[in-house]
């Protein structure tokens, strides 16, 4: 197996605590350009709170963080939206009273041109729901109409969309998804899948947390099994079987190195 | 083309489906200020009934000057229970602010701008101080500025040594918003204008700045708003040191108002201000309201008061009809938000 390609995001023995709790306790994680990397493991293995520390919501206690070669440290969430990484989390982060353009512009909203944008300050609310649309749009779910409409009166499915539409519209590098499908019916579970690839054809990295295992086995290229707050083992679709998995994630059954995909796979 | 078709008819007909109950249910929905001033319309045509002197210019001059300090206070207020906050230490920082002012003025001998520009300087201090035991020290707000209330209120009685500073004893300067301006018959005063021009203000930008969109964001889900990469503590720290930025300038139009600057009055004014939030169709739960609304409130309480007196009802009364306003005004509220699921 060649390493000839550089990660665009690893993370190496990260350790998060809270309290005497050890949530994550030395796990590695490696993410090649262009690879969507599956993050499958039992409850309480840490799966989301190294998406936290990826993610900048949290900062981890141990370990380091790489981009693109370079170390890392995000004190808040807006360091890594700047350094290009998205997160779609599972409780969604949108705010429910606000319409769905000023959700996907929250953080990062746009000024008017001129002076009323620069003296004034304000906001470019139709150049703002006019593009919304289009990323909505673009996501495919034509059940979504109205950019003004606020967010609490969307169906959970919808609520989803709009925070998975905010970040395949503004992630650069890497995009992070915390169980994305949880919520969505079938038609819009296939939608997230086929944008989940899309993304990875526009040379983006996606890391997937997911539970159901179709659709890891659908979509992914490795697969990274935590369990216990570390990393057990790194398989792709093609070299073991959904049964394998679980057995590895529940601890049935353990892996050697050689029988791994550590490194990129294409 | 048939199909993305089909399923916007689908919506269509979903939307026309809602009953009328279901539409007004939506409108309050979107504008929550709408409830309370279709009260004020009702009040000031039952109360013209009440006296005839109701519905004349001078009358109604004077609920604006006698509305205006609370008008004021609540501004700030409004924007503190939009992150979900509350300050009960607001009327004791305009009162501190106000002692400042007329002390170093005419005790300490300052020029009444220098007077006037520590007053604002300790009532923006004292939010920020508010806010920094909120963001910093991680306290409720409710806590802390309990906690504060105390605290402002005794340093400014020890600070004015229980003595009232009285018209007499102030430059012009300080008593100016007290000043009616020639309006015909209208004695508006400059401290009206002065709260209507900071209302403006407000809900510039609370409407259309990023900063007001985060104002919201925030008091409706707050860790929704910090993984959206809204840095919340910076947020709310704005929003406390801005509130007591107009605490401070409330404490100018409360010595125009009543020609003093005296260190026990306001004790009420905490209070009154989250009444007239409330019924200015402002959520206690935050992220949801619109600042003219905590105007028109604190207006609706002036008109229910001045009109009771009118119409030669007790005090008693009075106080009993404010308290069914705000439950009247709660109960709307959680109606309102079943529209939103």
């Amino acid at each position: 197996m060649s390493n000839s390609v550089a990660p665009v995001l690893e993370a190496k023995n990260l350790v998060k605590t809270y309290g005497r709790v050890v949530a994550i306790d030395g796990a590695d994680l490696q993410l090649f350009p262009g690879e969507i990397l599956a993050v499958v493991g039992d409850n309480g293995a840490g799966k989301s709170t190294m998406i936290k520390c990826l993610s900048g919501a949290e900062t981890p206690d141990g370990g380091v963080m790489e981009l693109d070669g370079k170390p890392i440290t995000f004190r808040r969430q807006k360091d890594s939206r700047d350094a290009g990484i998205e997160t779609v989390y599972q409780t969604l982060a949108v705010s429910p009273a606000l319409d769905i353009a000023a959700n996907l512009y929250l953080g990062r909203e746009i000024r008017k041109k001129g002076p009323l944008g620069s003296i004034f300050r304000m906001l470019d609310n139709s150049g703002m729901k006019k593009s919304a649309k289009e990323h909505i749009t673009s996501l495919g779910i034509g059940t979504i109409q109205n950019m003004s409409q606020a967010v609490e009166t969307l169906s959970g499915g919808q609520r989803q969309a709009v925070s998975v539409a905010r970040a395949a519209a503004f992630g650069q590098k890497v995009i992070i998804m915390d169980e994305p499908t949880a919520a969505l019916g079938v038609r819009e579970s296939g939608q997230v899948l086929k944008l989940i690839q899309s993304l990875r054809e526009r040379g983006l990295a996606v890391i997937l947390i997911s539970h159901n295992m179709p659709q890891v086995f659908e979509v992914a290229d490795r697969i990274h099994i935590q369990r216990l707050g570390k990393r057990i083992a790194v398989v792709t679709p093609k070299s073991h079987t959904m049964n394998e998995v679980v057995a590895v994630m529940t601890g049935a059954l353990t892996l050697e190195e050689k029988d791994q995909t550590l490194g990129p796979i294409r | 083309m048939s199909k993305s078709n089909l399923v916007t008819d689908a919506a269509a007909e979903f939307k026309g489906r809602a009953t009328n109950k279901q539409k007004v249910q939506a409108l309050l929905h979107k504008y929550p200020w709408v409830s309370s001033a279709v009260v004020l319309v009702f009040a000031l045509f039952i109360f013209s009934f009440g006296n005839e002197n109701f519905l004349t210019p001078n009358n109604l001059s004077l609920i604006l000057q006698q509305t205006a300090v609370i008008g004021a206070i609540a501004a700030g207020q409004t924007l503190i229970i939009l992150t979900a906050g509350i300050d009960l230490s607001c009327g004791a920082i305009a009162i501190f602010a106000s002692m400042v002012m007329a002390k170093t003025a005419f005790v300490n001998g300052w020029p009444a701008w220098a007077a006037f520009m520590l007053g604002i300087a300790v009532g923006t201090g004292a939010g920020a101080f508010n806010g920094w035991l909120i963001t910093k020290v991680n306290l409720p707000p409710f806590i802390v500025t309990l906690g504060t209330f105390n605290v402002f209120s005794a340093l400014t009685l020890f600070y004015a040594t229980g003595r009232t500073i009285m018209d007499k004893e102030l430059e012009p300067f300080f008593l100016y918003l007290g000043n009616p301006i020639p309006l015909g018959e209208f004695k508006i005063t400059y401290g009206v204008l002065l709260v209507i021009v900071m209302y403006l203000i407000l809900a510039f930008s609370l409407r259309y700045t990023g900063w007001g969109r985060h104002v919201y964001a925030v008091g409706d889900d707050i860790e929704a708003a910090r993984l959206a990469g809204i840095q919340v503590k910076r947020v709310l720290m704005s929003v406390y040191v801005t509130a007591g930025f107009i605490f401070a300038v409330t404490s100018w139009v409360i010595i125009g108002r009543v020609a003093a600057a005296s260190p026990n009055s306001g004790s009420n004014l905490n209070l009154d201000s989250i009444t007239a939030v409330v019924i200015g169709g402002t959520s206690l739960f935050g992220g949801r309201g619109a600042i003219f609304g905590s105007l028109i409130g604190a207006v609706i309480v002036g008109v229910f008061r001045n009109g009771l007196t009118l119409a030669g009802v007790d005090l008693y009364y009075q106080t009993f009809a404010v308290g069914v306003l705000i439950i009247a005004a709660v109960s709307i509220d959680q109606w309102i938000r079943k529209a939103g699921v």
